[in-house]
């Protein structure tokens, strides 16, 4: 792997950018890898590229039906923060958060980490009870965050409205400012190059179509439309469809997988310096480095794979932002899309060992899991190549939904989903 | 937005009217207190989330208010059928047979 610099640009300008190697290579499948990660999104990827640099196991597989980054790592809203109420969660996504900080130097690739500050409004006096206990708790777990009035709130958000006549009145506003966005190509990318220049192996238009296993349960390998390949240990980390490969190996999950939508404005000058959520309106917004409002919706209410979503659900949250913002009434939307988000009874993660041995998975992020990603990734290869969980991810079990030990986001999320 | 067909209003309307209730057939034991935890968990947790055919249950909130169950696409989100509740699973479904 060429080192990517400012010298590099120099020497490739000199010579018309014929110098530029590809940034991951696309090698044949082998017969059987030590590891296969099912799922070349962000925490895939950032799992096979921890396994090779934390724990050495390069011999890694990383399958991916269709395109690197094609999922919801390439459909998500970009938003990063680690404000949870929860003592676990607070763990898992501040750790995140940790390596977000420094992730461009380490990789060698700009993805774009820009703490800019997440606000998340309060409109009522319940916002505020929540929103203040959160912040405590974040205070607690030694997790940034403080309160704001709403004039501060104006401050930090120009052309955020306070009007007191406003049909969504902001009466104040808890404020992460580690918080903020990254570039979600980027991301997946930088973990792609990183890994394979250590000879993981990322296989794309690879589906995989049944999981196998030995007489004693173990897993063997899995099948795929380029044939068996063969392997002691798999990660599954196929978002949306967590469950469906997971039923090929015989496990039943605690999953449903919903249409998320998000959309973004034609590209204007900046405006909007922060990312602003607002739980109870259900909106939240943040403006991309190339000037397009980012805009995120709710979950469809129904059970679906279709990668659509209703309009009426885009309508709702652009509703909720012409009152907030109404600088942004006549603004013309580009595009919208839809990802399938697998979520949890909990609304919290799955990063565990399975009932099968030598299967674990990394599932039921929901809505909100491109902000986890390097923390995920980092845990995973870690409960992958002890076989045994990271401290950090080990409260995130299957098994919890058995015994009681729940860690109840449901309520405590940015947005209600 | 999906077009639903209420079994009890026989009509079909839009989505608005609607709110999901989560998949169906899942069958509330008559002695709750005494399920063990597994069982318990596959009731309340444990979920077929099938990409394919579903079946899952709707409630027509902002019309008759009933709750009736579907049979529904979750590739296309088209809908196979819906039927009112208490009615046994369809073991055939209209078109299936080919």
């Amino acid at each position: 792997m060429k080192k990517y610099s400012v010298f590099a640009i120099a020497r490739e300008a000199m010579r018309g950018h014929k110098g530029w190697e590809e940034q991951w290579s696309s090698p044949e499948p082998k017969k059987e890898y030590d590891v296969i990660i099912v799922g070349a999104g962000g925490h895939g990827l950032a799992t096979a590229y921890y396994l090779a640099t934390v724990h050495g196991i390069t011999n890694v597989a990383v399958l991916e039906k269709g395109w690197l980054g094609g999922g919801n790592t390439g459909r998500n809203t970009t938003i990063i923060r680690s404000n949870y109420l929860y003592d676990e969660s607070a763990g898992i996504y501040d750790h995140a958060l940790k390596l977000w900080d420094g992730l461009s130097q380490e990789l060698n690739y700009n993805v774009m980490y820009s703490a800019r500050g997440v606000m998340m409004l309060a409109h009522n006096v319940h916002d505020i009870q929540v929103l203040k206990r959160h912040v405590h708790a974040n205070r607690l777990n030694g997790i940034d965050n403080e309160w704001l009035s709403p004039e501060q709130a104006k401050e930090f958000c120009p052309p955020l409205n306070i009007s007191k006549d406003a049909r969504y009145p902001v009466v104040g506003a808890a404020l992460q400012r580690r918080g903020g966005t990254a570039r979600h190509d980027a991301v997946a990318w930088g973990y792609a190059r990183g890994a394979s220049a250590r000879g993981v192996h990322i296989i794309q238009n690879c589906e995989v179509t049944g999981v196998k296993r030995a007489a004693n349960g173990a897993v063997m390998g899995v099948d795929t439309t380029r044939g068996f390949i063969g392997a002691r240990k798999v990660g599954v980390v196929a978002a949306g469809h967590s469950s469906v490969i997971m039923n090929m190996a015989g496990v039943r999950m605690p999953l449903e997988s919903y249409p998320l939508q998000a959309l973004v404005s034609e590209p204007i000058k900046p405006v909007v310096p922060c990312v602003v959520m607002s739980n109870t309106v259900h909106a939240y917004i943040s403006q991309s480095d190339k000037g397009e409002l980012v805009i995120g919706a709710g979950t469809d209410q129904y059970v679906s794979y279709s990668q659509t979503g209703g309009l009426h659900i885009l309508q709702h949250t652009l509703d909720a932002i012409c009152e907030m913002f109404p600088i942004f009434t006549r603004m013309k939307m580009l595009r919208s899309w839809g990802g399938i988000v697998d979520v949890t009874p909990d609304r919290s993660p799955i990063l565990a060992k399975t009932p099968v041995p030598g299967l674990y998975v990394n599932c039921g992020w929901g809505t909100g899991g491109f902000k986890a990603t390097p923390g995920s990734g980092h845990v995973f290869a870690h409960t992958i190549a002890k076989d045994d969980p990271h401290p950090i991810n080990a409260p995130f079990t299957i098994e919890r939904f058995r015994t009681g030990r729940l860690i109840d986001e449901a309520a405590a999320a940015a947005v209600a989903h | 937005m999906l077009l639903i067909r209420c079994p009890y209003c026989e009509e079909e309307r839009p989505e608005l009217e609607f709110r999901n209730a989560g998949e169906a057939h899942i069958a509330r034991s008559a002695n709750i207190a005494g399920e063990s935890d597994d069982d318990f968990e596959k009731f309340f947790f444990i979920r077929s989330n099938p990409k394919g055919i579903i079946y899952e249950r709707w409630r027509h909130i902002h019309g008759c208010a009933r709750f009736f169950n579907a049979v529904r696409d979750t590739v296309t989100d088209k809908f196979v059928m819906t039927y009112k509740a208490g009615e046994p699973k369809p073991s055939k479904l209209p078109g299936a047979a080919k």
